[in-house]
């Protein structure tokens, strides 16, 4: 307990007024307090961190904490966060985006900066829900499920935000949920320390909206759901595609190394300047 | 061997852009291909990693102004260039950049339109949504070249602007002036007047990043210099965070209008030719400003005494110059090739005081000395 004082004196706004805007019981808080553990233990100090977000309840994260922080348009956060780290490569970039700013109306920003293998964490919470306009339909949200604007059922079917990010070129992706707080720690510190564009997918929960219409419960019922669905990677390779069935992977899904496009660059000026040859 | 200085050139309008921004400090740039502003992106895709600057060709336009803005948060001068399609996307973002109040260049080389219109061909059809194209009430400054030492000087000015003011700035070039060439003498050891915005002089501690003061441009820290702030979207209070008191989004409006109007006379920049004695004057700017220019000179010859006012900055709108020539002419003819949006404001302006008229093209073909003489004829 003393050492998350420490911890929340040190990386919360102190002039930042009080209470936030999340629902009482949303994930957010939670991987809030993974992202400042983990971006603790990285050794960065709060000015060399930029942390970037969108819109939508996720995209009010960075204002309650104490680094450089930048509250973007609508899905666009990765291409200010692009210019940010080409513009200074010495700072540690940050995204937090929600399931419909990331894959949705940032779906092309998304994989694009994930194949230019751009310097940055995307951590993106996915609670299957547009939370803030109040409960609308996301990419991923689950086919035969209800929200606001599929009141009957929806009839789309939801993307794999961390098999999106593997396939477009992520070198690092990692998928954890708000009910495994741990395990978020370590995947944020993970990706934090890699060179390149890695992303960690959280999986969330909205009672207030999805659950609600759903009839899915409370929050604790919502994270008591996340807890009993979980598959660590390491255990899903032994397991039958049957057993899968309805759940998810949680762990390091891909860790590979690429050259940063910051790096690429560099090779860039250099042929420019002819001081190396193409 | 030295050098001969000035260097004589025989440029072409985007490349004068491109040579000002680089005299401006411009060293970041994203961009999206699109005709007719793509050779901007090709010079300097080769021409930033020479001078450690960097280059990016984005997803989109949207991704472009969104990583421009980025990288001039961090300290970098920063630029774009397109053209009406992609012009439309950046207006998102156009906004984003008005109320966070971060400098970026935003040059479009207008085209014919709606939609797809005519790639290849020249319009002037973008002025008013270089005013009104974002939503919102927000202020603009946009700057049209009618020559290419224009290009050159005007880029520079625009990011002198941008940075001073704190705002996004519109450069309205237009087919021709972009693809034509001229010769332009271009000199390292010219003086050119080079504004950076103004850095917070007090400790990170003191520093307020939206405070007012008589300037009413705050002064604008760079992300990673020591002075943590949230930057947002959002009607924000003076500390940058968002806010829904009506006694503190009035006054933050109402200064980023001020900013921008209790600096009219820095920001107009335009020329009178031959208007002290005219009786008629032609207001005209780009391309259009040339043939209205050959169009006077021609009438001289002819004893008819015919003037012109040429904008170079379109927004905020030349009132007090307008209404000079207003009051002096027997009548005033605005040539554009649109169907009349800078007219809209010279009769709004106008209020009785003479006869305006107005001579419309729409075709995707420039308006002719020979065109804007026979309006002449017509009402003189």
């Amino acid at each position: 307990m003393e050492e998350t004082t420490k911890l929340i004196h040190k990386y919360l706004r102190h002039d930042k007024k009080f209470p936030h805007v999340w629902c009482p019981g949303c994930g957010i808080g939670i991987i809030l307090g993974s992202l400042i553990r983990a971006i603790d233990r990285t050794g960065y100090s709060k000015d060399e961190i930029v942390l970037v977000s969108g819109i939508g309840c996720t995209g009010r994260l960075p204002v309650y904490v104490d680094f450089n922080t930048l509250h973007t348009t609508h899905g666009r956060a990765l291409t200010f966060a692009t210019g940010v780290k080409l513009a200074k490569p010495t700072l540690k970039v940050i995204v937090v985006m929600g399931d419909g700013d990331a894959v949705a109306i940032g779906g092309n920003h998304f994989i694009h900066a994930a194949r230019r293998n751009i310097d940055l964490t995307a951590i993106i919470v996915n609670n299957s829900v547009y939370g803030m306009t109040g409960g609308q339909y996301s990419p991923t949200t689950p086919y035969g499920m209800k929200s606001a604007t599929t009141v009957y059922s929806n009839v789309e079917h939801a993307f794999s935000i961390s098999e999106l990010a593997v396939t477009a070129g992520a070198i690092f992706v990692g998928r954890g949920t708000v009910y495994h707080a741990k395990l978020l720690d370590n995947l944020m510190e993970k990706a934090f320390a890699k060179v390149g564009f890695s992303v960690v997918e959280v999986i969330s929960h909205c009672h207030t909206q999805y659950g609600r219409i759903n009839r899915l419960g409370s929050a604790v019922e919502m994270m008591e759901w996340q807890r009993d669905h979980a598959v660590p990677v390491e255990k899903a390779a032994s397991m039958k595609e049957e057993e899968l069935q309805g759940k998810f992977k949680t762990g390091v899904l891909v860790d590979r190394d690429l050259p940063a496009y910051q790096e690429e660059y560099e090779r860039v000026r250099r042929w420019a300047k002819g001081t190396e040859k193409t | 061997m030295k050098k001969k200085e000035p260097k004589e050139l025989l440029l072409q309008g985007n490349e004068a852009i491109v040579e000002g921004a680089l005299r401006a400090g411009c060293r970041f740039f994203a961009g999206y291909p699109i005709t007719p502003a793509t050779e901007i992106s090709e010079i300097l895709s080769i021409k930033l990693p020479q001078v450690d600057g960097t280059f990016i060709q984005m997803e989109d336009e949207i991704a472009s102004l969104g990583a421009v803005i980025g990288a001039s948060l961090v300290g970098v001068k920063s630029m774009t260039a397109t053209s009406g399609p992609g012009f439309s996307l950046m207006q998102e973002n156009l906004g984003y950049a008005v109320i966070t109040e971060i400098p970026c260049v935003v040059v479009n080389a207008m085209r014919g339109g709606p939609s797809t219109g005519l790639p290849t061909s020249p319009a002037q059809s973008d002025v008013m949504q270089a005013r009104w194209g974002t939503h919102g009430d927000h202020p603009a400054i946009a700057l049209c070249p009618s020559t290419i030492r224009e290009c050159y000087d005007l880029t520079i000015r625009a990011f002198n602007f941008s940075e001073k003011y704190r705002t996004p700035v519109i450069l309205l070039v237009d087919e021709v002036v972009a693809h034509m060439r001229e010769k332009i003498a271009l000199s390292m050891n010219e003086e050119v007047e080079i504004f950076n915005r103004i850095k917070p002089t007090v400790p990170p501690e003191w520093y307020i990043p939206y405070e007012d003061n008589p300037r009413g441009v705050p002064a604008m820290a760079n992300f990673g210099d020591g002075y943590r702030y949230h930057v947002t979207g959002l009607t924000h209070d003076v500390r940058g965070f968002p806010t829904s008191r009506p006694d503190e989004i009035d006054p933050f409006i109402r200064r980023l209008f001020r900013k921008i109007s209790q600096n009219f006379i820095d920001l107009q920049i335009g020329e009178f030719f031959e208007t002290d004695d005219a009786d008629i004057t032609v207001i005209a700017y780009g391309c259009v400003a040339r043939s209205a220019k050959r169009t006077v000179l021609d009438a001289r010859e002819r004893a008819l005494k015919v003037g012109l006012l040429k904008l170079n900055t379109l927004w905020p709108f030349m009132r007090t110059q307008v209404e000079k020539v207003l009051r002096s002419s027997r009548a005033v003819i605005v040539p554009e090739m649109n169907m009349g949006q800078i007219s809209r404001e010279v009769k709004r302006v106008n209020k009785g005081s003479t006869k305006v008229f107005t001579v419309n093209k729409v075709d995707g073909t420039i308006i002719t000395p020979q065109e804007i003489m026979d309006k002449i004829k017509e009402v003189y």
